[in-house]
């Protein structure tokens, strides 16, 4: 077993131990291609390191948590941030690491170079990784090279890659991954170039950008482009880019530089070049027997071989698909940054102006005629939003994840989401709002009379100013029981919401330090405090980003939900005429208009117990523990409040435990209430554990079925340490 | 396949990868645990096993039937924790004579040939367990429960 093996050394054996990646550049170095100096790190080193330091285990577990097809992106997104620390917090043992510091440090010092990944499964000709697991440029010194190994091992566990490695069936306990330290090229001329066009057989196609080849490949940079002519051998066709920047080395990254004039007015490559990297890249191809993609570079006109692999073969196409979509979940930073552009100057604006355009139209005062085409209306405004919400708002929740793993990177904490006590505390719509029910139930513990009068429904002898307040609250923020999830239930009646007040005006009110200590301004400074100068700023940037990201995953439901409220007020209107007319023999009544607007009313499907007690059936399944997703910290007992429709929501008790498919925050309003939070959706930056976080409520989610398998009164424990549901007393 | 078939799957499945079980007895309140070899009926609703009469577990089951049993399929090995199962199953055990004890004798030695001599010994009994629950742990902290109506 050997750590390392120089790339002149590797053997035909070694293609498992090197990984697709490293294999191809040793072959080519035997066939006399100029590649730059190169060291393979063995996929030993990995097994090693995961075997002695007790991670290959603990990534089994994390990963089995419970079935890999029941989790959301979301709970595979939060596995692999968990993977991941672990790979940053736990260094490679020391007696391990001293036999190969040596061989690093004499074939690198001084050196800049880049650490890829290499994995054995990767490249195969049937499926490609590429982009799923990570590459790092630019990196200097020993303790640097270490490091990043760790990263590159780290992203055999990435999101995408697990997605990625289920869907082709790959066995994960079977993974492993070497790593390829090169020399960095500093080419002042760099590309990719396709043997045969994916879209062509007939062609081959060359790109190229000055500077480095990330800005190519990530997408920063757009590049000139050749056709040629496979047969002939001869360029067909050169579609110029518009030149405006480079990715050139800057400190110990890299940087997205404005391309001088000078170069910019002509091609990164001449014909001849272009030509000279073609004929490369056919010899490629002669030797690896299929057609090759590479990644070449000219320096001080050298040309040299950066990467070849195969490029994937029809058969694949699909999965290449899926790849693409996997990659999507991620945005970068500067793209986050325009959409927070235009969700803050255009689309949260737009939103707050289509619903206050919805109050002013008086519905009672509509004809049927002119209030059915108003439910289509409103339908259609509602159905723009909603598209809207899943095409914008959700990929925009991307900035929390950025920022965490940026987080995770600089500061290793223990907590893999202590990067999350710095984005709470932001102003966030629901949380205004419950202040304000606070409010009102406060004048409710306060005064007595008031309280025996809603006890006793007893409304018309009601105060005024309290009725006022109730109306404004209404005005606001809409019924409660209405739902944005497209129910159709929703009370009329203000009952359901003095119900609410009442149980909380039986109990104390929630102090705000009940709420999650505020320690985020030390963590702040801390955080930033890693960064020095222009690193600073970006990082302040970066936190910045995620707390609207944070914080607009919030706001959007808001007023998604006031946008629905509104629909369906004009549906409530239309229920009620129909109603009216129910009894008498007309049908022809120009009410038929308005049977016709509601009959295609959304109707939600019953929700099906999978463990539910059939006929005949001689024997019975219960759930005792459920697991899902640690999602905060605490453990709380309680009678469970299970909602399946929004209206559910009236009948909250203090101290229940809220279980439920998904927590909009157009529901939060009883999280203040309760002792715990349980969610079948998953995942850690979803609304409910932000919520729940917020008011330091233990919290668990993404557990399959829970509002099936769990009634409203069974007696539960949260745990939020484990993210373990515990269903019924200890009595077997 | 739906969930509740899978269950049943899993617990047929594993009843019959497995040997041995460790039983639950106790005597005045002190629990004692001991390893027996096992076979279940299909329907779940039955689990046998042999076992000399001067045992201590058989002096404790002849004072109180109650009973637990455990069945896993776990190997010694880290991987356990993420691969393995584990069943519980309680109910009451009592033992078998009399017409019926043939039949049923037969049964378990389809299982365990090799017991042949030993559990055809006059001085051992055969014990039949009727199973009331079964708590399924997987995924090492995922529990399910299983109670089979009278």
């Amino acid at each position: 077993m050997s750590w390392m093996i120089p790339v002149a050394k590797v053997n035909d054996n070694d293609r498992k131990r090197v990984g697709g990646k490293g294999f191809a550049l040793a072959s080519m170095f035997r066939q006399g291609f100029t590649i730059p100096d190169t060291l393979c790190v063995t996929s030993d080193l990995y097994n090693e390191y995961v075997t002695r330091t007790g991670l290959r285990e603990r990534i089994l577990l994390e990963l089995h948590r419970k079935d890999f097809k029941e989790m959301r992106w979301e709970e595979i997104w939060d596995c692999a941030t968990r993977i991941r620390n672990m790979f940053l917090r736990i260094s490679i043992p020391s007696e391990t690491e001293e036999s190969f510091r040596e061989a690093i440090e004499s074939q690198f010092s001084g050196k800049s170079v880049v650490v890829r990944s290499s994995a054995p499964d990767e490249d195969t000709g049937t499926s490609s990784f590429a982009g799923l697991h990570e590459s790092y440029l630019n990196i200097r010194g020993t303790d640097a090279i270490l490091e990043h190994i760790l990263k590159v091992w780290a992203s055999l566990w990435s999101d995408a890659a697990l997605l990625y490695r289920q869907e082709l069936g790959l066995d994960v306990e079977e993974s492993s991954m070497a790593v390829v330290i090169q020399e960095i090229v500093i080419g002042d001329r760099s590309g990719v170039a396709f043997s045969e066009n994916p879209n062509d057989s007939s062609q081959g196609v060359i790109e190229s950008v000055y500077g480095l080849n990330q800005g190519l490949v990530d997408g920063a940079v757009e590049p000139d482009r050749w056709i040629v002519d496979r047969m002939k051998r001869k360029i067909i066709s050169h579609t110029p880019a518009k030149r405006e920047y480079w990715m050139i080395p800057f400190e110990n990254g890299l940087q997205l530089s404005p391309l001088p004039d000078t170069m910019s007015k002509q091609p990164p490559i001449s014909t001849k070049e272009a030509q000279t990297v073609f004929e490369l890249v056919m010899k490629a191809e002669d030797f690896f027997k299929n057609p090759q993609d590479v990644e070449w570079t000219y320096k001080e006109n050298a040309l040299f071989v950066l990467q070849s692999r195969p490029i994937t073969t029809l058969s694949s196409q699909k999965s290449e698909d899926s790849r693409g979509w996997y990659l999507s979940l991620h945005r970068s930073f500067e793209n986050l940054k325009d959409l927070r552009k235009k969700i803050e100057g255009e689309l949260i604006p737009g939103m707050i102006d289509a619903a206050n355009r919805l109050v002013e139209i008086d519905l009672t005062g509509l004809s049927d005629h002119d209030l059915a085409q108003e439910i289509k209306n409103r339908r259609k405004i509602n159905q723009k939003w909603v598209n809207i919400y899943w095409e914008e708002f959700i990929p925009f929740a991307h900035g929390a994840r950025l920022f965490g793993q940026f987080y995770n990177d600089a500061m290793r904490p223990e907590d893999p989401y202590e990067f999350v006590d710095l984005l709470t505390h932001t102003e966030m719509a629901s949380l205004g709002r419950n202040q304000m029910l606070e409010n009102l139930a406060d004048i409710i513990r306060n005064d007595q009379k008031l309280k025996k009068q809603l006890k006793t429904h007893d409304y018309v002898n009601i105060d005024q100013n309290f009725t006022r307040k109730i109306e404004k609250f209404i005005e606001k923020f809409g019924d409660l029981t209405c739902s944005v999830t497209g129910g159709t239930h929703c009370d009329q009646e203000a009952e359901p919401l003095f119900n609410i007040l009442l149980e909380m005006a039986d109990h104390p009110r929630i102090a705000m330090s009940n709420r999650k200590s505020n320690t985020s301004d030390e963590l702040q400074e801390r955080f930033l405090n890693c960064f020095e100068a222009n690193q600073k700023i970006q990082a302040a940037e970066m936190l910045d980003l995620a707390r609207t990201s944070y914080q607009l995953r919030d706001d959007d439901n808001i007023y998604l939900g006031k946008i629905e409220s509104h629909l369906l007020a004009a549906m409530r209107e239309a229920q009620q005429r129909v109603e009216a007319l129910k009894d008498k023999a007309d049908v022809e009544s120009p009410t038929k208009v308005l049977i016709n607007a509601l009959s295609d009313l959304d109707q939600r499907s019953q929700e099906i117990n999978p463990f539910e007690k059939k006929p005949g059936q001689t024997f019975e399944i219960k759930p005792r523990q459920l697991i899902g997703q640690p999602a905060g910290p605490g453990v709380s007992k309680g009678k469970a409040r299970v909602i399946k429709d929004h209206s559910d929501l009236s009948s909250f008790k203090h101290g229940e435990v809220l279980i439920c498919d998904a927590v909009d925050p157009n529901m939060t309003f009883v999280v203040p209430l309760a002792s715990g939070v349980v969610e079948r959706r998953g995942g850690m930056l979803i609304h409910g554990a932000i919520i729940a976080r917020e008011y330091g409520l233990p919290c668990v989610t993404g557990i399959p079925d829970a509002t099936a398998l769990i009634q409203t009164g069974d007696d539960v424990t949260v745990d939020g340490y484990l993210g373990i549901v515990t269903v019924g007393s200890v009595d077997i | 396949m739906d969930k509740i078939d899978k269950i049943r799957e899993n617990l047929n499945k594993l009843f019959s990868s497995q040997n041995l079980a460790v039983l639950s007895t106790h005597q005045d309140g002190q629990p004692y645990a001991s390893l027996v070899a096992f076979v279940a009926t299909e329907d779940l609703k039955h689990i046998f096993f042999v076992t000399p009469k001067t045992t201590r577990k058989f002096d404790n089951l002849s004072t109180d039937s109650r009973v637990a049993m455990l069945i896993n399929s776990s190997q010694n090995q880290a991987a356990d924790f993420h691969q393995a199962l584990a069943v519980t199953a309680i109910g009451s055990a009592e033992e078998i004579t009399g017409d019926e004890k043939e039949k049923y004798l037969q049964f378990y030695l389809a299982r365990h040939p090799y017991l042949q001599d030993f559990a055809r010994s006059p001085t051992c009994a055969l014990v039949r367990v009727r199973a009331r629950s079964y708590y399924l742990v997987k995924n090492f902290q995922n529990v399910m429960e299983l109670h089979i109506s009278e």
